[in-house]
């Protein structure tokens, strides 16, 4: 993947599959250091899926039998030293707290890093494709804090004005870039 | 600076209009967003659709959605476009440049851009 971005949201979707009604993204920048959070309230894995989702000959996929999405994360994080954590709760174990936790870490000054990219165009993404599961996203960094939180636009919404609404989409786009600009 | 009072003017804004598109008779729009769209660069033309469809002013009028791996990777980005009534056709190798083109030709004009078509790439 060209941009950190990119694998934000191919790993979101994977929570999107798992049946989440939240995903939560945080992206925390020291001055070395990236580290990348999804947490999902989705199915969950058992142990054996949970050891495999590593390799890519791991996939919920039905059109064959590949699945890179882990694996192109974790080989980002750890061509920069960094590493991929997962921890996961499955819903037949768990029936009340189910969910799955991915934590990637990145070292930013590695000259393997994979540059952020266009994150806001990543989770007005999620919110188009799937614009009944609540989302909340935070990047802070030393500088800056943006935060978004689905449940609160949609408080505002109502039932009728779904999210995925092009005119919805475009003013999240901007309530983001806003933030970034301040 | 964006405030939620300006995202309640514009549901005051939207309620009537909303109504007028849950109907399913529109053109469809799909893009392939499973990891070999994504990685291919899908997310900018899924985003040229969105974009684009609401400059036109043609939100009411097609509909863009998302859907995983259609099978064909090494073709990515991949956009499926369905006029009621007419064969579905299929995009291949797409940029957001190359959208503008489906857009103004297909989508509004009602002319399939041969050139882009996954029968096109079949051939070469």
């Amino acid at each position: 993947m060209k941009e950190l971005s990119m694998n934000v949201l191919d790993i979101a979707k994977n929570s999107v599959k798992a049946r989440a009604t939240l995903i939560g993204i945080r992206i925390e920048e020291t001055e070395e250091v990236l580290t990348l959070t999804i947490t999902d309230n989705g199915c969950g894995m058992k142990n054996e899926m949970l050891r495999s989702v590593i390799d890519p000959f791991c996939t919920t996929r039905t059109t064959r039998k590949v699945g890179m999405g882990i694996p192109l994360l974790k080989l980002a994080a750890e061509q920069t030293g960094g590493e991929v954590r997962i921890t996961s709760r499955h819903e037949e174990e768990y029936p009340d707290t189910h969910g799955t936790e991915v934590v990637a870490t990145f070292y930013k000054k590695h000259i393997d890093f994979t540059p952020m990219g266009d994150i806001i165009s990543s989770v007005t993404t999620l919110i188009q494709g799937s614009p009944e599961i609540d989302f909340t996203f935070l990047h802070v960094t030393d500088q800056f804090c943006v935060s978004l939180d689905t449940r609160e636009l949609r408080g505002i919404l109502g039932e009728e004005i779904p999210l995925g609404e092009p005119e919805i989409i475009r003013w999240i786009a901007q309530y983001l870039n806003e933030q970034y600009q301040n | 600076m964006k405030s939620l009072a300006e995202l309640a003017a514009i549901r005051d804004k939207m309620r009537d209009k909303i109504v007028l598109r849950e109907g399913g008779d529109g053109i469809r729009v799909v893009v392939g967003m499973a990891t070999c769209g994504i990685a291919a660069g899908a997310r900018p033309v899924l985003n040229a659709f969105v974009e684009g469809v609401d400059k036109e002013g043609l939100n009411d009028k097609v509909i863009v959605s998302q859907t995983g791996c259609i099978g064909i990777c090494q073709y990515e980005p991949v956009v499926e476009v369905t006029v009621p009534g007419q064969e579905k056709v299929t995009y291949v190798k797409m940029t957001a440049e190359k959208v503008e083109k489906v857009l103004k030709e297909h989508i509004k004009g009602g002319k399939v851009v041969m050139e882009y078509t996954f029968a096109n790439a079949q051939k070469a």
